[in-house]
């Protein structure tokens, strides 16, 4: 490198640093273009929920947890991560159809992922958490608890059973529940 | 011993014993969580040695290592007695009080929140007030940083402030911005929580008050491996800073950009809109521009170094260089391992593919890789480069030192890179025990044992490097040149007011916290958020 005076110095070093920060825009866009065209966003819906009475929420009353297919055929699977077990502990979706994912907490921050797919989030107590995703492979896919949420987090996984979308069956109601492995 | 040099011995000493002792248990966890069978081994026990390993080597390695570090380069840069010792010694107390407050109930089971301690899990209030007293104590740190320079500035006006001095109170004043945001937490929502005063927290508000701090921490951390990048690396190799002036704008901009980008640690998180992610996201990118710059300046700075010891051609200089000499060796060591982990943390930081490893074992991978390799050796060099004047003692040996630095690379290599692959396989992360009987699990046995063995090599060079500090205490040999930093090829003779103090940057951090930050907090007061109920881990009544 140059060097033999200050100015030499100063020069070198604006010619990397125009490079640097054109590198830097350059990465900027590709996440940029990612996120608008893709419409590859994180889960950010800013929905509310009283910890303390999401039992008693008509949405995340027992009776409609798992997978529900709503009039217009959306697929929406609800769930409710405690300490420390996922309710219900296994969900059914269909393959290669959008699934809604809707995911309450009635305590302390829990977070999940689902082994070889893009589904991510924390769940946070006081908010519903919301991801959209289309399940490509089927098969049983775990689905742990992906934030420490006291002694038991290592116990805490359920499973997510994605079938191909013929032998998706769900009742009159509209829900669709696991069958006993 | 002269009065200096007990003060930084006895931070230095504080860091690495903390140090050496979560290598121990790091290795056991990792273990835990191998198809190996483990000794002693229950959930239980699992969270408590994680809580401790965690919060020993990202609070105590840290602050004690910076803080005494800080102390040894304002008299030794600066060449004049440092001001308030007493005070300084004083702070130590307050600090390793801390720590045993801390200490205590993190063993007795009784505070396993993590280092992190995501309410409302609450822990013993022991734990928390004993956290907050080593943030005090690095407090007073900070304005001792800032009052050196201040006096030095005064004795020397219009000259420049040495870099490595400017480097450490640009740290300073970086971590009085960062240390706010958990602050505020612990004090005004964790303690009065775990104290029992109230029974319920605002999660939303106590998650965006600890990603203020998530972020710009780490380059707190990080800050001593760059102040021996640019003053003490080039003077080993043998050569010169290439660039002073580059330095001065590479701190500015770590202390400017590394504080309004905490929320891309809450990407996956619901209370926060699209909006203010994609802003932070945006800001983070701009976190790696003084990276890119360093890298640059430094080697520049030890081609010049091989350049004059007679390396010829494109490559030449690299072979030219005295790789003998520990801290040449661990600069390298460092940049080896920041290629593979700066790769990394361009994929974390990207808003769309952190889906992808949230909270994934490749997390967790990729700070050990970063924080755990590239930091933490030059804090083994640093301790090697004045380790000679704090004793007055020489090494017995170069040879043991460059061993275990090789170790510590090595070691990180082969633990990190098979717990990336895990993470991308969806291994999560903070799990005491995998069920090998899972047939997605047991697929990822084998690659878990390898890392096992990676962090047997960590634990390995960790006792090699308390072992050879040790040794400079028993040895014989007088120091023989006193130590002192790098100089510039062109060292400046005068610096715009801007490149030689803070209030003009202090007044932009300002602007730019107030855009990242200001309606993200204020949500949670404008709106009526709902509150969580507080969860006890220590099995208190309220
Ligand atoms: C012998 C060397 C080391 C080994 C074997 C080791 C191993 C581990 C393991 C197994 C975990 C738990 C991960 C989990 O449960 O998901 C962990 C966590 C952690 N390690 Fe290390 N580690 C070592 C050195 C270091 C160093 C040098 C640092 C930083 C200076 C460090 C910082 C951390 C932190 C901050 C955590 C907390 C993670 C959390 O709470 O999720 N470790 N380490
Ligand atoms: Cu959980
Ligand atoms: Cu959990």
């Amino acid at each position: 490198m140059a060097a033999r005076t200050e100015h030499e110095v100063l020069a070198t070093e604006l010619r990397w640093t125009i490079a640097v920060v054109a590198s830097v825009a350059l990465i900027s866009l590709a996440i940029l273009w990612a996120g608008l065209v893709h419409f590859i966003n994180p889960p950010s819906n800013l929905e509310t929920i009283d910890p303390t009475k999401v039992h008693l929420s008509p949405e995340f009353t027992e009776a409609n947890l798992g997978t529900r297919v709503d009039e217009g055929g959306r697929v929406t699977t609800r769930i409710v991560t405690a300490q420390f077990a996922f309710i219900p502990p296994c969900v059914v979706v269909p393959a290669d159809e959008p699934v809604t994912l809707r995911l309450v907490s009635p305590d302390v921050i829990h977070g999940v992922l689902v082994t070889g797919t893009n589904v991510n989030t924390m769940v946070v107590p006081g908010y519903v958490s919301q991801v959209h995703t289309v399940f490509q492979k089927t098969g049983d896919l775990l689905m742990p608890c992906h934030e420490y949420c006291g002694i038991g987090h290592s116990q805490m996984w359920s499973t997510v059973r994605v079938v191909p979308k013929a032998e998706f069956k769900p009742g009159p109601d509209g829900r669709a529940l696991c069958e006993k492995p | 011993m002269k009065s200096l040099e007990r003060l930084t011995l006895a931070h230095l000493w504080t860091a690495f014993i903390a140090f050496a002792v979560a290598c121990v248990f790091g290795l056991w966890q990792m273990l835990a969580r191998s198809p190996i069978p483990t000794p002693g081994f229950t959930p239980s026990n699992y969270f408590i040695s994680v809580t401790a390993h965690g919060a020993a080597m990202a609070y105590v390695l840290t602050t004690f290592f910076i803080m005494g570090f800080g102390y040894f380069t304002a008299e030794t840069a600066l060449q004049r007695p440092l001001p308030g010792k007493r005070i300084a010694w004083a702070a130590f107390g307050v600090g390793l009080l801390g720590v045993v407050m801390a200490v205590v109930p993190v063993l007795l089971g009784r505070a396993s929140v993590l280092y992190t301690f995501y309410p409302p899990l609450t822990g013993s209030a022991w734990f928390y007030i004993g956290l907050v007293l080593v943030v005090a104590s690095s407090w007073v740190w900070c304005a001792i940083m800032i009052v050196a320079m201040r006096q030095w500035k005064r004795a020397n006006p219009g000259r420049p402030v040495p870099l490595a001095m400017y480097a450490t109170v640009a740290n300073a004043i970086l971590w009085l911005w960062t240390t706010v945001g958990v602050t505020v937490e612990l004090v005004f929502q964790v303690i009065p929580a775990a104290l029992g005063l109230v029974d319920t927290v605002d999660v939303g508000l106590s998650r965006t008050l600890f990603s203020w701090t998530l972020h710009a921490i780490v380059y707190f951390w990080l800050f001593p491996a760059y102040i021996a990048f640019y003053t003490m690396a080039p003077e080993a190799a043998g050569g010169r800073l290439y660039s002073d002036t580059m330095g001065r704008l590479s701190f500015i901009l770590f202390v400017l950009y590394s504080l309004p980008v905490g929320m891309h640690h809450l990407f996956m998180d619901p209370e926060h809109s699209t909006g203010f992610k994609f802003v932070q996201m945006t800001l983070t990118v701009l976190v790696t521009v003084p990276t890119l710059l360093t890298i640059f300046t430094i080697s520049a700075s030890m081609e010049f170094a091989g350049r004059l010891r007679g390396g010829k051609g494109l490559f030449g200089w690299i072979g030219a260089l005295p790789w003998e000499r520990p801290m040449v060796l661990a600069t390298g060591l460092a940049f080896f391992m920041l290629w593979f982990g700066g790769g990394g943390g361009l994929i974390n930081m990207s808003y769309g593919m952190n889906a992808m490893v949230h909270n994934t074992s490749w997390v967790t991978a990729h700070f050990h890789l970063i924080f755990g390799g590239t930091v933490v050796i030059m804090y083994f060099a640093i301790a090697y480069a004045i380790w000679p004047q704090l004793t007055g003692r020489e090494a017995p040996s170069l040879r043991a030192q460059r061993i275990q630095l090789w170790l510590w690379a090595i070691g990180m290599m082969v633990m990190t890179l098979p717990w990336h692959y895990l993470g991308l396989q969806g291994q999560w992360r903070r799990v005491a025990q995998f069920d090998y009987a899972n047939p997605i699990i047991a697929a990822w046995g084998s690659w878990v044992v390898v890392s096992v063995a990676g962090g047997a090599m960590l634990l390995a060079s960790a006792l090699l490097f308390i072992w050879n500090l040790a040794a400079f205490h028993r040895a014989r040999t007088p120091v023989q040149a006193p130590f002192r930093f790098a100089l510039a090829i062109h060292p400046p003779e005068r610096v715009p007011a801007s490149l030689n103090g803070f209030g003009l940057w202090n007044a932009l951090v300002a602007v730019l916290m107030l855009v990242a930050y200001g309606y993200p907090i204020a949500q949670f007061f404008i709106h009526d958020r709902p509150v969580a109920v507080v969860h006890r881990v220590d099995g208190a009544q309220p």
